[in-house]
């Protein structure tokens, strides 16, 4: 794989009362590229997702997104670049209706005066059918989220995330708390969507990683311990022990 | 101020900022149960003034009752006072948590309605029970007079005590949240409720005693607050506006920060009406700290944390 | 499967959707007018300029999650410019002509006050004045929405913030007597352009206008909740996060709807100052802004209709029991504060819409069951289902 670098992250860090949570850390994800951070507690995943994102702002250090800096830039803006993140905990509108869901994360009627007088076309239409499918929800449109399932909740963030179509995908723990035929649907549904963009995963459950990975990254108390394929990664010596302990 | 000598002046100046700190002291033992309330629990409790003026009547009766009945205790009855005073405030404040505010935790905006609800309530209690005509409580001897370090400057010996009791007050609450097994459980249940749960702390009653702890506090606030007012039925809802204030300029959950917020306010406001009328400082002084709280919402302490 | 869920399969015909608001536009433009004489016709008036402000409140609190405590400041502003121009206008110099000072204000001649001060002079227009009443409420609510909202200021500091607002801006017009008129308000209103707003014929035509605009603000309400902003707004009020990380200027939302409602309510302020001839503080305080946040409650926070029969029973009420047993007044708006959200969260709308459910069960038991038709859950009704403040559905 020696496609083009969509986001480069350097140097970067982000401290908290003097605690670094993300130390120096470079790290580079190329176009179409499925990449799965992992790491134990603390590691600094997530908190890396929320410097990209946004929702934590960098201490020092720079994330570059194509051709963007992105560190000052606001989150909503970074979103309309092209970043969509999910958050560990299914995040969804429960009081809206799966529908209505899909439709509030379209990308058009963004503004205040936008959404007052935002119409429903064709286009908005097929979009939602196209991506309720991928989801496994076409047959759920007209339920409000509150009804689905723990991972049928998963997979409706997913798909808001979907409708944006990102070219920078970024998901926290999407398979956490599924049963097993439903981790197989999600692994088919990750593979069908990094056709045309990149994708972030943090993951702890193993198998699943080696099912979707392309590349892992291994973090350890915020600074990058090993990077690579699966294979690669877990033969390590400085990974074993960081997991096996001391 | 022409025909004003420079050290009278000066004398002026020290016995308005004296004034400023018999209010601070008031604002400070309000805003510190309130502090305990909102900081740690995240609840809005509109009647904490009410609880206040629990207090301040209490108080009231106490004096009249020792007149009446026991004039040899006289000139104790005070400290009484503030010993009862926190008891009923923190009774009814243990039994405001029991049948309101545990159902609405996690509704914190209609707490604050639910609240407010509850201070009318108290309000025409108050007002049914006691008359509308605000009522003072006699002060025992030992409290009149003044104190006069030099000559022009006379300082009230009420405010001198109100302001001893507010420090070793301070200092209690300070000593209980931050050195007490008490206090480590109700930090604990603050940041991570499920967790202290499950290490087998009783969180629902951290909450309860919290809370009376609070409401218990703004009843000593309540007896502080004869020595310098007379009390009504809407007495402390007119604290109210200012000790949240005071509470969110000191940035919720620090101490420090709520001295640092109250003492800055009190003083203000008390520099200020001397130069112009009390209508006016009032609303220098809020809209400053409005200004402020706008370019600074965390107010004036906070640690960065993660989230 | 093809998705047209633009027109679902239950859809109502309009007439039988907007049913709650005809039966109320039925009720305030015929049944009340024709029930009740001018004096009582005048009071309702009244209460129906407090609606505004709880169709404001509605949008921005029930589905924004924006609790402001100091809706008091927009009403009080907006009937205060209107008061400053009937004032002017009640002052020429040939009825004023007793005072040191003719031509002025009757209070500021009172206050030793010898020109009419720079800010009063705009008033004179009515076409500013009719400008100023929602352009300054606006303002001012933009102002702060752009200084709390930008900075991530919301909850209960909001409600903090504004309530201390609403304090600064009623002791100011208290204490500054000789601009403002003090605590007495700005009394003795008499013509607008010459036209007399206290005769008989004025109180109704006042009454009917003011009724006309408030079904006015109903309907743009009912557009607004259901155009894509509407559910954006129900959307940033449960999952702020999720809103902000689909791509949208949360802050840009928050600060729409807050002065959307600013302006409503200041509408109201307006409206009340011609109908009862005054306009005082005790209109923009603590007090009164966080009464109209129980006339919102009352109805139910998210139906708009709801509002208004809110407003309408809470200020009879209190004008009831504030009159024949005024002790107990207290205790019961204390206990209706209580009741309204420790057990009935979604009000009188929430009450009639669990009536109804309980009834369509009743009749699903009663009656054989048709296959496969479960009594559907009557969407584009104006009240909520009773599940936890969910929203309203298609037609509100």
């Amino acid at each position: 794989m020696s496609e083009k670098i969509v986001l480069s992250v350097e140097n970067l860090t982000v401290s908290f009362d003097g605690f670094k949570a993300v130390n120096d850390l470079n790290l580079y994800v190329e176009q179409n590229e499925l990449r799965v951070i992992i790491g134990p507690n603390g590691a600094g995943k997530t908190t890396l997702l929320d410097l990209i994102c946004g929702r934590t702002r960098a201490t020092g250090g720079s994330i570059r997104f194509k051709d963007d800096e992105l560190t000052r830039m606001p989150e909503y803006e970074r979103v309309r670049r092209g970043i969509g993140r999910k958050f560990q905990t299914p995040s969804i509108y429960e009081n809206l209706t799966v529908f209505e869901n899909l439709e509030v994360s379209y990308p058009r009627g963004r503004t205040v005066f936008g959404s007052l007088f935002f119409r429903r076309d064709q286009l908005l239409l097929d979009r939602i059918e196209e991506v309720a499918r991928l989801i496994y929800l076409d047959e759920r449109l007209d339920d409000p989220a509150e009804l689905l399932s723990h991972g049928q909740k998963q997979w409706l963030e997913i798909g808001m995330l979907l409708m944006q179509d990102p070219e920078l995908l970024m998901l926290d723990e999407p398979v956490a708390g599924m049963s097993v035929s439903e981790r197989q649907k999600t692994a088919e549904l990750l593979t069908r969507i990094c056709e045309n963009r990149s994708v972030i995963v943090i993951e702890h459950d193993m198998d699943f990683v080696k099912r979707i990975a392309h590349r892992v990254t291994v973090l350890h108390q915020g600074k990058l311990l090993a990077e690579g394929s699966m294979e690669h990664v877990q033969a390590d010596p400085k990974v074993v022990e960081v997991y096996l302990g001391h | 101020m022409d025909g004003m000598s420079f050290s009278e002046f000066g004398s002026v100046l020290i016995m308005q900022g004296f004034n400023g700190l018999s209010v601070f002291s008031v604002l400070l033992l309000m805003a510190l149960g309130l502090a305990i309330i909102f900081g740690q629990m995240g609840v809005i409790n509109m009647a904490h003034g009410e609880f206040l003026t629990i207090g301040a009547y209490t108080t009231y009766l106490l004096s009249v009752l020792s007149t009446q009945y026991a004039p040899w205790f006289e000139n104790y009855y005070f400290i009484a006072a503030i010993i009862v005073g926190f008891g009923v405030a923190f009774v009814i404040g243990w039994l405001v948590e029991w049948l309101m505010i545990r159902h609405l935790y996690k509704r914190p905006l209609d707490s604050l309605l639910a609240t407010w609800g509850l201070s009318l309530i108290m309000q025409q209690t108050f007002r049914s029970t006691f008359g509308p005509k605000e009522v003072s409580a006699t002060l025992p001897s030992w409290l009149m007079g003044s104190y006069q370090p030099k000559e022009g400057i006379d300082i009230p010996l009420n405010g001198l005590f109100v302001m001893a009791l507010t420090l070793a007050l301070t200092c209690a609450v300070a000593a209980l949240m931050y050195y007490s097994r008490w206090g480590l459980k109700v930090r604990a249940t603050v940041q991570n409720r499920a967790m202290a749960g499950a290490v087998g702390i009783d969180t629902a009653k951290v909450d309860r005693m919290t809370f009376a702890l609070g409401c218990g506090i703004a009843g000593v606030a309540g007896a502080a607050f004869t020595t310098i007012g007379s009390t009504g039925p809407t007495a402390g809802s007119l604290y109210i506006v200012d000790t949240f204030l005071v509470v969110v300029f000191g940035g919720a959950q620090s101490l420090l920060g709520t001295i640092a917020s109250a003492f800055s306010i009190a003083q203000t406001n008390s520099t200020l009406e001397f130069f112009m009328t009390g209508s006016m400082a009032k609303v220098i002084t809020l809209t400053t700290i409005i200004g402020i709280l706008l370019l600074r919402p965390e107010g004036l302490f906070r640690l960065r944390v993660r989230k | 499967m093809t998705i047209t869920p633009s027109t679902p399969k239950n859809a109502l015909p309009w007439w039988r959707a907007q049913l709650p608001l005809l039966v109320m536009s039925a009720v305030i433009l015929v049944a009340l007018p024709l029930a009740l004489d001018l004096f009582r016709l005048n009071l309702v008036g009244k209460y129906l300029t407090y609606a505004f402000v709880a169709v404001g409140l509605v949008l921005c609190w029930g589905y924004g999650g924006i609790l402001s405590l100091g809706q008091g400041v927009f009403f009080g502003l907006g009937g205060y410019a209107m008061a400053m121009f009937l004032k002017l206008e009640a002052s020429d110099p040939e009825s004023t002509k007793i005072q040191s000072t003719p031509g002025i204000p009757d209070f500021m001649d009172w206050n030793q006050i010898t020109a009419l001060p720079a800010l009063w002079e705009p008033f004179h227009s009515l076409t500013f004045t009719l400008f100023a009443i929602v352009a300054v409420p606006g303002f001012l609510a933009f102002i702060i929405g752009l200084a709390m909202f930008k900075r991530r200021v919301g909850g209960v500091y909001f409600s903090i913030m504004t309530q201390a607002i609403a304090a600064i801006l009623s002791i100011l017009i208290i204490g500054q007597q000789g601009y403002t008129g003090g605590v007495n308000g700005i009394t003795d209103l008499k013509t607008m352009l010459g036209w007399d707003i206290r005769t008989d014929s004025a109180k109704y035509i006042l009454y009917y206008v003011n009724a006309g605009l408030l079904i006015a603000a109903v309907l743009l309400g009912q557009w607004l909740l259901k155009s894509k902003f509407g559910k954006l707004l129900l959307a940033l009020r449960d999952k702020e996060e999720r809103v902000r990380f689909s791509g949208y200027d949360v802050a840009a939302f928050k600060i729409f709807i807050f002065t959307l409602a600013a302006m409503l309510s200041a509408v109201g302020g307006a409206m009340f100052t011609l109908q009862v001839g005054f306009m005082s503080p005790s209109f923009v305080g603590i007090v009164p802004s966080i009464e109209m946040v129980i006339f919102t409650a009352v109805g139910g926070r998210l139906s708009l209709v709801g509002a208004v029969y809110g407003s309408l029973l809470v200020n009879f009420g209190k004008s009831y029991f504030s009159e024949s047993f005024p002790e107990l007044w207290l205790f019961l708006m204390g206990g209706l504060f209580i009741a309204v959200v420790m057990l009935f969260p979604n009000g009188l709308a929430g009450l009639t819409d669990s009536w109804r459910e309980w009834q369509a069960r009743r009749r699903a038991r009663d009656l054989p069951r048709p296959t496969g038709a479960a009594p559907a859950p009557t969407a584009g009704d104006d009240t909520p289902p009773p599940s936890n403040l969910r929203a309203e559905g298609g037609a509100a």
